[in-house]
């Protein structure tokens, strides 16, 4: 049986290119994800239909790109060039100053801008607009304090991730993908190698016991997503200072259920499949994309309709993404999630049950 | 007569491994040409090299008039392969397959027609040409495949071990149809590690180890070691190699 | 040029065999779009807060109102104080908290700086600035409602308005603006994955010795292998725009033809990229796998999910070799922006010379002769 394994491991360690995706991508991605995706808006592309050219809407501008939201990039001569600076996708917003503005300020007289938006990206116009409002407010309230000062103002506080970093949301994500990725697909994929190619008929013949068998194969496949995910959360806390705030026990065990689950699905998948393209095909379509989708791994599930949000009380990884942040951002205990961690348990059970089910059927039909 | 196949001190290297060590021959058109060995003694490589599907790393060789480091596109027009793991489309029928193939060597369809026909007649497989071939025994699939390569008359048919995993009367049947062919003309080079199928054969040569220990018709080679079949020839050599 | 024609109806017959293609082609696409629209969002409705007034006045109530009636948030729960409120955000039961001070009422009246704390979930970190510019967003109303009502005993209207208007998709339909997103993805997808995994089918199961061994040469056996795919992939194009059309009316405000032109270059530039991975591959598993890595980054990057503008320095220059931020920004702009050519030819220039080059690389590197 060592032999076995060590057999699957050299076989998989030689896949150099494989490997290399295996680890690289979630690195990639964790990168990425810290980096370059953000909704945040940085330097936005605005511009001016400026129709009172004086001090005080040159005030405005420079105080609108000192927020270091917005660069001023064009500046409008009339009305039909509006249509023509969104088209050319140049600029996302465009304010519009209206004439005599100083003398209309100096007269304590009322006075509207206008803040059209590209509102293709819907959010992106949101936050710009909020943004250009907010910074508009500020500016007439430093004009005419009494009228223009609000009665009413906030203060914010951001809990877990007050520096709004994008990576600790795709973490935990990241991690659950990857050991999906790994513990499942890969491994469904290799034993439906192993039917594909008639070898696992002399497996099955040799003395070797058929737990042995699936053990031996599925044995790489944990090793590797452990240290795959391991990697993950050391490059997050050195690169992105992601910390974990609960027990790391706890993480890791969790971790390692979860694996179990996983191995499970993709067991289930490989009794059920003839070839190593359907294995491939129906661990992408049904396990990977619904996992990315509807896990919340990327995007929040609240926002679906309500029958989406049904469906992803079914993935395992949505309870799983949970657990991780629960654990790593939130500092909760088990006493916390003790519901998730059964739902797993429960839906590895059932994978297990379903998949010997299906190889018994199969050795007796032989 | 000139050789249809020429190679001289042909070398072919894996990085430090050496599969071909310096080996010289000659096949002369209309010849059956039996290039044995045992598995692994480096046949495969030298057919390939022949086939144009790979590079040597030195020697000089030859196909069919044309230099194989120049010239191998002008080569394959007039060459037929059957490779060792079969290598026809199972998804597509028995006519598509032909129709594919006869396509690409540039004939005609009333040529792809007409030799389809006869070469399917001479098999007595007409009448299942429109089976999709995943669903034929292997023995069928091996002939069909000998009748795909030979199907735009090429000048000389390179065959890699063509009756691997076959019953005895569908190799006989086999070799029926490599004489055929060989009497209208076609140079036969057949890999093979069946050594009664060497008796078959104008003329072997055996690889030992990359290299060709033994180059001679079979009647002479019989008669070199003093043995009665071509298996002992290959068991003398075998062991003075070790 | 015959013998392309005979790859091709090999290649289309086989296409068509398989069992899988016919789904791929037809089926996937709808089901993509239609599940993807509604998934892939980050739209932020119904925010889930929880209100502590612990002022308990009129103007809190009044407040707190606001809050309701907005449709961008939903109460789940009032508590009396700060402790028992951030329960709720531990267990992930709310994403925000409305906390009003005592003295509320009191501070108003005298014009004082009234304050409203707002905690938020902030773990993704998207979602907690547009919450935060939601509950802004409500605050300003009933502020203006404030210093309306004062506004008779001091005469002096609000002197500065703000009036956003927003232009294109009025009602901030994000659907709008993920549809054409989500129809790029979907001929990327058959023109990269599809295409490569077709070439390295072949390989692996051995019919590619006995292609190399004919005389077809290379860019014939290139175009019989790229060609279906391509037309493919147009094909699922229109059909997916038309499903856009039909279920989510979405806009299509420029020209079909000018679309599709684009679309057949950028099909270009994906299937020569799909090529040259099938090179790197030698089993399905690997194709799949390295075309997966690549197809994820540029996609991430392409602005597909979050705003090109948005990313760093880097990320821009990274993005002048993706493909994927071409035409996603391109296909937007034509639709749903009404965009001509002169808008975005030099981008259009940059991908046909990029067609060019990957393509010419793609071929070059595909040998019939192995070293």
């Amino acid at each position: 049986m060592k032999g076995f394994v060590v057999k699957e491991f050299l076989h998989i360690f030689r896949d150099h290119r494989t490997m290399l995706i295996l680890f690289g991508m979630p690195i990639a991605q964790v990168l990425l994800f810290g980096f370059a995706i953000t909704n945040e808006i940085n330097h936005a592309s605005i511009a001016v239909f400026d129709k009172a050219r004086d001090s005080k809407s040159l005030e405005l501008q420079q105080k609108l790109t000192a927020s270091g939201y917005f660069d001023i990039n064009m500046q409008l001569e009339n009305t039909k060039s509006i249509e023509k600076a969104f088209q050319s996708g140049k600029v996302k917003e465009i304010v519009v100053i209206p004439p005599q503005f100083e003398k209309t300020l100096e007269l304590d007289q009322p006075t509207t801008i206008q803040l059209i938006n590209d509102a293709s990206d819907p959010n992106t116009a949101n936050l710009i607009s909020s943004y250009t409002s907010a910074i508009l407010m500020d500016f007439a309230a430093s004009i005419n304090p009494q009228a223009n000062s609000l009665p009413v103002t906030t203060e914010t506080t951001m809990l877990y991730n007050p520096e709004l970093k994008g990576v600790f949301m795709f973490v935990p994500g990241t991690i659950t993908i990857l050991l999906m990725l790994v513990s499942a697909m890969m491994t469904s994929i290799s034993i439906a190698r192993e039917k594909e190619m008639g070898t696992m008929e002399v497996l099955l013949i040799s003395p070797l016991k058929p737990y042995q068998i699936i053990l031996g194969k599925v044995l790489p496949y944990v090793v590797f997503s452990f240290v795959n995910a391991m990697v993950i959360l050391i490059l997050a806390y050195s690169i992105f200072e992601m910390p974990v705030n609960g027990s790391l026990l706890l993480l890791l065990a969790e971790s390692l259920l979860f694996i179990l689950m996983a191995l499970a699905m993709g067991l289930f998948i490989s009794t059920v499949s003839n070839s190593q393209q359907t294995a491939m095909l129906l661990s992408m379509f049904a396990l990977m994309l619904p996992t990315i989708l509807l896990s919340g791994f990327v995007f929040p599930v609240e926002n679906m309709p309500l029958a989406l949000q049904w469906l992803s009380h079914l993935m395992p990884s949505k309870w799983f993404i949970i657990i991780v942040k629960s654990i790593m951002l939130k500092g909760l205990g088990i006493a916390y999630l003790w519901q998730e961690t059964l739902i797993i348990l429960l839906m590895a059970f059932i994978f297990i049950i379903l998949s010997i089910k299906k190889f018994e059927v199969r050795l007796k039909l032989k | 007569m000139k050789p249809v196949i020429e190679v001289e001190n042909l070398v072919k290297k894996f990085g430090n491994f050496v599969a071909n060590d310096s080996l010289t021959f000659s096949v002369f058109p209309g010849e059956i040409f039996g290039f044995l060995g045992a598995n692994g003694a480096g046949k495969t490589t030298t057919i390939k090299i022949l086939c144009g599907l790979s590079a040597p790393t030195s020697g000089k060789v030859s196909v069919a008039g044309y230099d194989v480091y120049r010239h191998s596109e002008l080569i394959k027009k007039n060459i037929g392969y059957m490779s060792q793991k079969f290598s026809l489309y199972e998804d597509l029928s028995i006519t598509e397959n032909f129709q594919f193939y006869g396509g690409i060597y540039g004939l005609s369809r009333n040529e792809i027609r007409e030799r389809t026909k006869a070469l399917l007649n001479r098999l007595d497989f007409l009448k299942a040409q429109n089976e999709v071939l995943r669903n034929i025994p292997q023995g069928w699939k091996q002939k069909l495949a000998f009748s795909v390569a030979v199907m735009h008359q090429p000048k000389v048919v390179f065959l890699d071990e063509p009756t691997g995993g076959v019953d005895p009367i569908t190799r006989r049947q086999f070799w029926e149809l490599i004489y055929e062919q060989a009497n209208n003309g076609t140079t036969i080079f057949v890999t093979t590690h069946y050594m009664d199928e060497a008796e078959y054969c104008g003329r072997v040569s055996i690889m030992v180890d990359g290299k060709i220990e033994a180059l001679d018709s079979p009647e002479k080679l019989k008669n070199q070691f003093a043995v009665n079949s071509m298996n002992d020839v290959f068991v003398k050599l075998a062991r003075a190699a070790k | 040029m015959r013998t392309v024609i005979f790859i091709l109806q090999k290649e289309f017959r086989q296409i068509f065999r398989d069992k899988i293609m016919l789904p791929i082609i037809f089926i996937v696409p709808v089901v993509q779009l239609l599940i993807l629209s509604y998934t892939a969002t980050f739209e932020i409705k119904n925010t889930r807060i929880v209100i502590v007034d612990q002022d308990h006045s009129q103007a809190s109530r009044e407040l707190v109102f606001h809050f309701e009636s907005s449709s961008f948030f939903k109460v789940v729960a009032r508590q009396q104080n700060y402790q028992q409120a951030s329960e709720w955000l531990q267990n992930g039961d709310a994403d925000q908290l409305i906390v009003i001070e005592a003295d509320f009422e009191k501070k108003i009246k005298t014009n004082q700086p009234a304050k409203v704390l707002l905690v938020t979930d902030a773990i993704n970190g998207s979602a907690a600035s547009l919450m935060n510019a939601y509950a802004q967003q409500v605050i300003q109303g009933f502020n203006k409602n404030l210093l309306a009502e004062r506004v008779p005993f001091q005469n002096r209207p609000i002197q500065i308005k703000v009036e956003p208007l927003f232009w294109y998709n009025p009602k901030l339909n994000y659907i709008t603006y993920m549809v054409p997103g989500i129809l790029v993805l979907l001929v990327t997808i058959i023109g990269f994955f599809l295409s490569g995994m077709n070439i390295v089918k072949e390989k692996e199961m051995g019919t590619i010795e006995q292609i190399n061994v004919t005389p077809i040469k290379k860019w014939q056996f290139i175009t019989g292998k790229l060609l279906p795919f391509w037309l493919i992939a147009l094909f699922d194009l229109v059909f997916g725009l038309g499903i856009a059309k039909v279920v989510f009316n979405i806009p299509f405000l420029g020209s079909f033809p000018l679309l599709m032109g684009v679309a057949a270059v950028y099909l270009l530039v994906v299937l020569a990229m799909g090529l040259l991975v099938s090179n790197l591959s030698d089993t399905m598993q690997q194709s799949m796998f390295i075309s997966w890595f690549f197809l994820v980054i540029f996609i991430l990057m392409s602005g597909l999910f979050t705003p090109i503008e948005s990313m760093p320095e880097w990320a821009q220059w990274f993005n002048k070799i993706n493909p994927i931020a071409y035409f996603i920004t391109i296909n937007r702009m034509i639709m749903l922006k009404g965009s001509g050519f002169s808008d975005f030819s030099e981008s259009f220039y940059v991908l046909s010379a990029y067609a060019i080059l990957i393509l010419m690389l793609a071929v070059n590197r595909y040998k019939k002769v192995k070293a």
